[in-house]
């Protein structure tokens, strides 16, 4: 049928249409169809619907932007978006300057470079779960190894996850240190690709090696810094697993971020408002990385 | 069940001898019943010596024990595995407002005339009963009470005695921290143990105002306004303010309070009792330590213990076999089968089913909690068991509230929020 329909208007249209011809018969698309509608489109836009209804396992109340308006006046609702922005921002931003600094590192003559780049990403691949499990004995403000560590310097550790102001923040730095050798992988496969000519053009003008960094290295591992920003940003936006093994968005509210207050209304059975909750969620992931990524990639064309 | 049997052996004889030999394990053929429960340890412990005594006396049915998690995450998977039509055979789950929460017309079968429920105490059955007035679940379990489990020897060694309202409790507070001791213990870790101070302090919210929990329901009373409802977020600000809680209160876990209070790190742990059974399987040489007093009000005169009904087992709608489940529900309503909890739990409170009596040598912290049940003695349910209602993040404020990020007063308005989004989800009259 599909396949008729084609055909028939490849004859009637002119020769761009007929380029535009797919090589395969119509009925080759529609298992990937069906996956796609019944997965992904259905739920997508039954999600739109139900984040307007009061809905519980058994029966749907429509209530408009009811649950918006509530999501967007609670307290700690509020506070779980601006934590998650400064969360994003403070985890992309340090794995940018780490990742940076440690693939430099990495990619210079140092003894036993494999396995030290190996060292690097192995975080990366540990379960997030069981690295803040980890984390959370460690940070233990009394018992923690790290409150521990300090005592022995003479110095009284804070509260790292018990600390209102500082929690969100410890559990940044983890995610850092979980993270950063992905970022720094793919920084070290930018530098590599930076021809060896630019160096040595350096070289000859009398550049210093700062200068040498900050001219030739940083400048041409761009796209590199572009992929590490978009990855890490939208992994901060839409970061669970860690907090939720770390603190569980407390102490109270004080680490909580979208998702994590999106699963909470969800386990107390708000099925709605966790869902307009999502709504919330990927609308703020699409308004902040969109421009960004227009903004970084603008950029490098005008290189 | 024997007709099928024999038709079956009959069919078997037929078809040979060999089949024959193979279906006489047929004919003992069992039926098994699933059961879900939590998988705290102590409920896993139970429910296998309550299995076991119930299949020695049943050796036709086969219990098969499941275990799910406890918290947000088993509720819903109650909830999920009732609406699709999968629950085991019998299950257990909270009584009072969480029970309110699954349909129980919709989804239980109706236990109101088993003849077993004459044995079952008034009090427990008002809270598995439908909306529709029929009664859905059977207890299991002793009841608890909600208030302060306190260490014996410190008590002694200081010349303290059982502290009758806030400002004795309080004073004694002060002298266990000028020994240089901890006061109180609050384990935050454990978000759900921060609640125990506003919810344990109902006794003393209903002794003032007995229409308060009807009121709530209702939209009418709230706890930022009605000032005896506020004393509770005030007293959990008052500990913490006071300088009284262990240094780690923000990390330490319900295991480390247990310790704590059983070894005499600290004074006092807020608790429901069923804390008895965890000190009775990891301490047991401490036992004897441990005291357990209502928490106090501001009136001496009105002291009186906040009682939690203990969970309930239900039948869903979509058994296969009911009636060996109603043959282990009426098994479980016997006294036999407190006897079973009793020896697999050790003795936690006082039972509801009439006829089921505890142990002569219960530990202090169960004798210290008798006098309340006793004829004469003070106690009433806790909120949770006169309306449907409980906002899902009282935990996360009373630890705000008991880590001094937020005050009584603030915590107090924003439970009410929390609440009205509760009332709204289960489409309450009024809100």
């Amino acid at each position: 049928m599909a396949v008729m329909t084609e055909t028939g208007t490849a004859t009637a249209a002119s020769t761009p249409a007929l380029k535009r011809r797919s090589p395969y018969p119509g009925w080759f698309f529609l298992p990937a169809a069906i996956i796609y509608g019944v997965l992904f489109l259905l739920p997508t836009f039954a999600s739109l619907y139900f984040s307007l209804t009061r809905w519980n396992l058994f029966s749907s109340t429509f209530i408009g932007f009811d649950n918006f308006a509530q999501f967007l006046r609670e307290p700690f609702l509020i506070k779980g978006l601006v934590n998650t922005v400064i969360y994003a921002v403070v985890t992309s931003g340090l794995k940018v300057v780490l990742g940076l600094l440690l693939a430099v590192l990495l990619t210079s003559q140092i003894a036993a470079r494999g396995y030290l780049r190996s060292v690097v990403f192995f975080p990366v691949l540990v379960s997030t779960v069981g690295v803040g499990i980890t984390f959370t004995v460690l940070m233990h403000p009394t018992n923690g190894m790290i409150n521990e560590g300090l005592a022995l310097l003479g110095i009284k550790g804070p509260g790292w996850l018990v600390d209102p102001n500082l929690a969100l923040f410890s559990v940044a730095l983890v995610d850092v240190w979980k993270g950063v050798g992905l970022a720094t992988v793919i920084y070290i496969a930018g530098i590599v690709a930076i021809p060896k000519d630019y160096y040595e053009a350096a070289r000859i003008d009398g550049a210093t090696k700062l200068q040498n960094f900050f001219y030739v290295t940083l400048p041409l591992c761009r796209p590199a810094t572009v992929t590490v920003i978009t990855l890490s940003f939208i992994g901060g936006l839409r970061t669970f697993d860690l907090i939720w093994a770390m603190t569980r968005g407390g102490p109270g509210f004080a680490s909580d971020t979208v998702a994590s207050v999106i699963y909470k209304q969800y386990q107390a059975g708000f099925y709605g408002l966790s869902t307009a909750g999502n709504v919330v969620l990927f609308i703020l992931i699409a308004v902040l990385v969109v421009p960004l990524t227009m903004l970084l990639n603008r950029k490098e064309g005008h290189e | 069940m024997t007709k099928t049997s024999r038709r079956i052996a009959l069919a078997g004889l037929s078809a040979g001898l060999l089949a024959m030999t193979a279906l006489t394990g047929a004919a003992y053929a069992q039926t098994t019943l699933t059961f879900l429960i939590d998988n705290a340890s102590n409920t896993v412990a139970q429910s296998e010596a309550l299995v076991a005594a119930f299949e020695a006396a049943n050796p036709d049915i086969n219990v098969e024990i499941e275990t799910r998690p406890g918290g947000a995450e088993g509720d819903n998977i109650i909830k999920t595995r009732l609406a699709t039509g999968v629950m085991s055979d019998i299950f257990l789950y909270n009584s009072g407002s969480l029970f309110q929460a699954i349909n129980p017309q919709q989804f239980l079968v109706d236990l109101t005339n088993e003849p077993w429920q004459a044995d079952v105490q008034a009090s427990f059955k008002q809270v598995v009963t439908a909306p529709d007035g029929t009664v859905r679940g059977v207890p299991y379990g002793a009841a608890m009470g909600g208030g302060i489990y306190y260490n014996k020897p410190i008590y002694e060694e200081l010349g303290l005695s059982v502290p009758k309202s806030w400002d004795e409790f309080m004073a004694n507070n002060e002298k266990i921290k000028a020994a240089g001791k901890v006061a109180v213990i609050q384990t935050y870790n454990a978000t759900w143990t921060s609640q125990l101070f506003v919810l344990a302090d109902f006794y003393n919210v209903s002794a003032k105002d007995p229409s308060f929990a009807s009121r709530y329901t209702a939209g009418e009373a709230k706890f930022a306004t009605d000032a005896a409802a506020l004393r509770g977020f005030e007293k959990l600000q008052e500990v913490h303010d006071a300088g009284y809680l262990n240094e780690d209160f923000g990390a330490a876990t319900y295991e480390d309070g247990v310790r704590m209070v059983a070894t005499g790190e600290g004074a006092h742990y807020p608790m429901l009792t069923f804390a008895t059974g965890a000190i009775s399987e990891t301490y047991p040489d401490n036992l004897a330590d441990v005291g357990f007093f209502a928490q106090p009000g501001d009136d001496a005169s009105l002291n009186g213990l906040t009682v939690w009904m203990p969970g309930a087992l239900y039948i869903p709608q979509s058994t296969a076999n009911l009636d060996a489940a109603r043959k282990f529900a009426a098994f479980v309503a016997s006294p036999a089968g407190c006897d079973a909890l009793t020896s697999a739990g050790g003795a936690t409170g006082p039972y509801l089913i009439n006829g089921c009596t505890l142990p002569a040598d219960v530990p202090p912290a169960v004798s210290d909690l008798l006098p309340y049940f006793a004829e004469g003695g003070q106690n009433g349910p806790a909120l949770e068991f006169l309306s449907p209602i409980k906002g899902p993040a009282l935990e996360q404020i009373t630890v705000e509230v008991g880590s001094g990020i937020r005050t009584a007063a603030d915590g107090a308005a924003l439970y009410d929020e929390d609440v009205r989004k509760q009332a709204q989800q289960l489409g309450l009259p009024g809100w």
